[in-house]
């Protein structure tokens, strides 16, 4: 039984870093510039569009015919030679192994460059709206997204094989001086539980340690007062959007082994992200961090046998479950700011 | 008096008995076979007949949907008597002539169900109301199926479906105005149980992971009932929903439940997420009761095995049909295929391909598009040449009997569409079984709904 536990909590453990990680950006948004972002998700989705077209451009072939072998339909065969491999030989082969995790170096300056832009662009002129609005402007940005993306890439989900040498099992148990195979796990997901750790801590100490991130929220508490002081806020809190894109944008690439992505799938990550969010207290970092855990490992351990045969269905609904609850109990959600989202 | 005497002329008498006999509406039900014409839904008036493809598009069967569509064109091409004619060819008996159908040509129109029930039904409604489908074909849910099925026999239209595998298609929800060529998972059952037993032996703990909609649970049913049959146990079955993308919270209560075996009643998108994601957990590196750990996926595809990658390789599965079978049916399906698409058909496009031919050659037998008439010449037909050796299309249950395929993932493939062996195909009678086990009404042909 413990081992079925453990199993579990470690899964909730890897689930709660992908929501923690997405809902990060979100809150971030909120928490700077008092806006609903419902584009977050897409800017998931464009991260991991981003991983896609690096793998597209890696494995480019050349398409030759061989007259003398035939095809399964009796037609002169193709033989196609993969063109960076024929370019960089070994160092070709790696590359193409490795490309989605290279591909979070090609991501970070474009979800910059887009963040930046879709601020300066369009969400700054809605700071003064009301929250629907800004609901409402954000979520027809992530249509128009997902419907370039959808004409571009097509419709259906484009898999992204992980490098060989992360695939399989990792034997947990055993380094934990336990029987061997008994407690086994995706060596991927641990290394995005990580990656979500890392990104997560980094975000945090950018804003604790950094004089950009200490007038940041400064102006997170104070905007106006920050301003008398004669620092550029907007600028500053620009800059905090462009983040938001690059961490929802990391997320987004070094997900897609573990989920082939489509069009959709920002959508898909929405809903959740919000409901973390909202959990977590809405502009607050450590409750979107701290809600993200908690509801996946509620999810996973809801998804033991043992828990359905009591509940049954109860997986598909605790993550709404909980945030009802929550938004009954406590509006302002887990760590969230007095006065926000309670009137 | 020159009426009288016009009227009392034999010809006057001829022709005011027949225009009395016209008149009364006996001629219709005597003389002509095409006398019901303007009584059936959407009856072909010009030079045209419309097919209604419904197909999968996006969402988790869009793979199959894509391949679908590809052999629909295919098949139109062919009975419109372009290209090489295909299966035209070799079908046993056969009416078609290439030359449409009736000598109408064929043309169609299609609608994206997105793998989903409603949606499908609601598009199947607007080609048959919208766009005048003769007959309604595509899908590859039995969710789908099953709806349209049930659609198209409450507007008097004929549903060719496309790759459902369900039992209740043909079982419970059978309609008289449904017919089925693909096989169903009871099929599966019988054909993959005894090589099971043979490789994996007959003491083994199955565990279910089975996509929580009719498919997945007939295939549930038939597996256990199949695998019990050999002495397995069951230790749980676990209903996952439809388009579930991560499985990772079925996967992990797997590895220690006692299972030595994980059998995944899932398909297209789905499968390919639970398989791959399955063996990232290790459990195809596992021992579990002092034997291997082992995955069985019941039904499987070409493009499903291609998507799965290695993850596939060892794997079995059962199969309607394969492109490397060998009969003359088969090597022309995928040369034909294979020549506009520059792939192998997989096999959905195989069974989609096969429907839309055998409603033609239907009509053409029977002499007209009114639907009791082909419903007549569908049922009970007996044909060969479509790649599944001597098929029939059974009249008590619309499921046509055939051949079923054992395949398994490719260990050393040789091309990036070798990636499923046939291991052993099971013959027709063996697979043959009682279809009132399964139950359901056909309904009636007639009287003939109208759509509009």
């Amino acid at each position: 039984m413990f081992e079925i536990i453990f199993l579990q909590f470690l899964n909730g453990l890897d689930k709660g870093a992908a929501y923690a990680l997405i809902a990060l950006g979100l809150t971030l948004v909120f928490g700077t510039l008092g806006v609903v972002n419902f584009a977050h998700g897409a800017l998931f989705m464009l991260g991991a569009f981003c991983a896609v077209t690096v793998r597209m451009f890696l494995t480019m072939e050349t398409v030759t015919i061989d007259p003398e072998k035939l095809s399964p339909w009796g037609a002169p065969l193709e033989v196609r030679e993969p063109l960076v491999q024929a370019w960089l030989g070994d160092f070709g082969a790696v590359l193409v192994n490795y490309s989605v995790p290279l591909s979070i170096l090609i991501t970070i300056p474009i979800m910059l460059l887009v963040g930046i832009g879709l601020e300066r662009g369009i969400i700054k002129h809605f700071y003064k709206r009301t929250h629907a609005e800004q609901i409402l402007v954000t979520f027809g940005l992530a249509i128009v997204a997902q419907e370039v993306i959808k004409s571009v890439f097509g419709p259906n989900p484009i898999p992204q094989p992980m490098p060989t040498d992360l695939r399989g099992a990792a034997d947990i148990g055993a380094w934990l001086g336990m029987q061997a195979n008994v407690i086994t796990y995706p060596v991927w997901r641990l290394i995005y539980f990580v990656f979500a750790g890392v990104v997560i801590g980094g975000v945090f100490a950018f804003l604790q340690f950094t004089t950009f991130g200490m007038v940041v929220r400064a102006g997170m508490a104070d905007r106006e007062t920050v301003g008398l002081l004669g620092i550029n806020i907007d600028r500053r809190f620009t800059i905090m959007f462009g983040l938001a894109a690059v961490v929802a944008g990391m997320a987004g690439v070094m997900y897609t082994p573990l989920l082939p992505p489509n069009y959709h799938l920002g959508m898909d990550f929405l809903v959740l992200s919000f409901v973390v969010v909202v959990v977590g207290g809405m502009g607050s970092l450590p409750g979107a961090v701290a809600a993200g855990f908690l509801l996946g490992i509620l999810q996973s351990f809801a998804s033991m046998n043992q828990v359905k045969a009591i509940f049954p269905g109860i997986d598909q609904i605790i993550i709404y479950l909980v945030a009802v609850i929550i938004l009954l109990v406590r509006p302002r959600g887990l760590m969230g700011r007095r006065g926000v989202m309670e009137a | 008096m020159t009426i009288l005497k016009r009227g009392l002329s034999r010809r006057r008498v001829l022709q005011t008995g027949m225009a009395g006999i016209i008149g009364s509406g006996v001629a219709p039900l005597v003389f002509t076979k095409g006398a019901w014409a303007q009584e059936f839904c959407n009856n072909p008036t010009g030079d045209t007949v419309v097919f209604g493809l419904n197909l999968p598009l996006t969402g988790t069967y869009a793979e199959e949907g894509a391949d679908e569509q590809k052999a629909y064109e295919l098949a139109i091409a062919h009975l419109n008597g372009e290209g090489d004619g295909g299966l035209l060819n070799v079908l046993q008996p056969s009416a078609l002539k290439g030359n449409g159908i009736l000598g109408k040509k064929v043309t169609y129109v299609s609608s994206d169900s997105q793998t989903k029930s409603d949606v499908a039904r609601a598009g199947a409604t607007r080609m048959i109301e919208r766009d005048g489908a003769i007959m309604i074909t595509g899908g590859s849910s039995s969710g789908e199926a099953i709806a349209v099925q049930g659609l198209c026999q409450e507007m008097g239209v004929i549903f060719m479906a496309g790759l459902t595998h369900s039992n209740d298609t043909t079982g419970k929800d059978k309609r008289r105005y449904g017919f089925r060529h693909f096989f169903n998972a009871y099929q599966s059952g019988i054909g993959l149980a005894p090589v099971l037993g043979q490789s994996y032996g007959n003491d083994r703990q199955a565990y279910h992971l089975t996509a929580d909609y009719t498919w997945g649970w007939t295939q549930e049913e038939s597996i256990k009932n199949a695998t019990e049959a050999l002495g397995w146990k069951t230790t749980a079955a676990v209903k996952t929903p439809l388009g579930t993308t991560d499985y990772s919270q079925y996967l992990t209560p797997i590895l220690n439940s006692g299972a030595d075996v994980l059998i995944l009643n899932h398909y297209g998108l789905d499968m390919v997420n639970s398989l791959t994601q399955a063996v990232q957990f290790g459990m195809r590196d596992r021992q579990a009761n002092g034997k291997d750990f082992q995955i069985v996926t019941p039904l499987i595809s070409e493009l499903m095995a291609k998507g799965a990658g290695e993850s596939v390789k060892g794997i079995f599965g059962t199969s309607n049909w394969h492109w490397n079978l060998q009969d003359p049916g088969s090597i022309a399906f995928t040369k034909s295929f294979g020549a506009a698409y520059g792939s192998p058909p997989s096999q959905a496009a195989h069974t989609a391909y096969v429907q839309a031919l055998l409603y033609a050659d239907a009509v053409e037998r029977a002499g007209t598009f009114y639907p009791p008439e082909v419903i007549k010449a569908l049922e009970g037909h007996e044909f060969d040449g479509m790649g599944n050796g001597k098929t029939l299309y059974r009249a008590e249950d619309h499921q046509c009997i055939k051949s079923v395929l054992v395949v398994q993932g490719n260990e050393s493939p040789t091309s990036e569409f070798d990636v499923l062996n046939v291991v052993q195909e099971i013959d027709r009678d063996t697979v043959a079984y009682d279809p009132a086990i399964f139950g359901g009404d056909l309904g009636p042909a007639e009287p003939v709904p109208m759509c509009a």
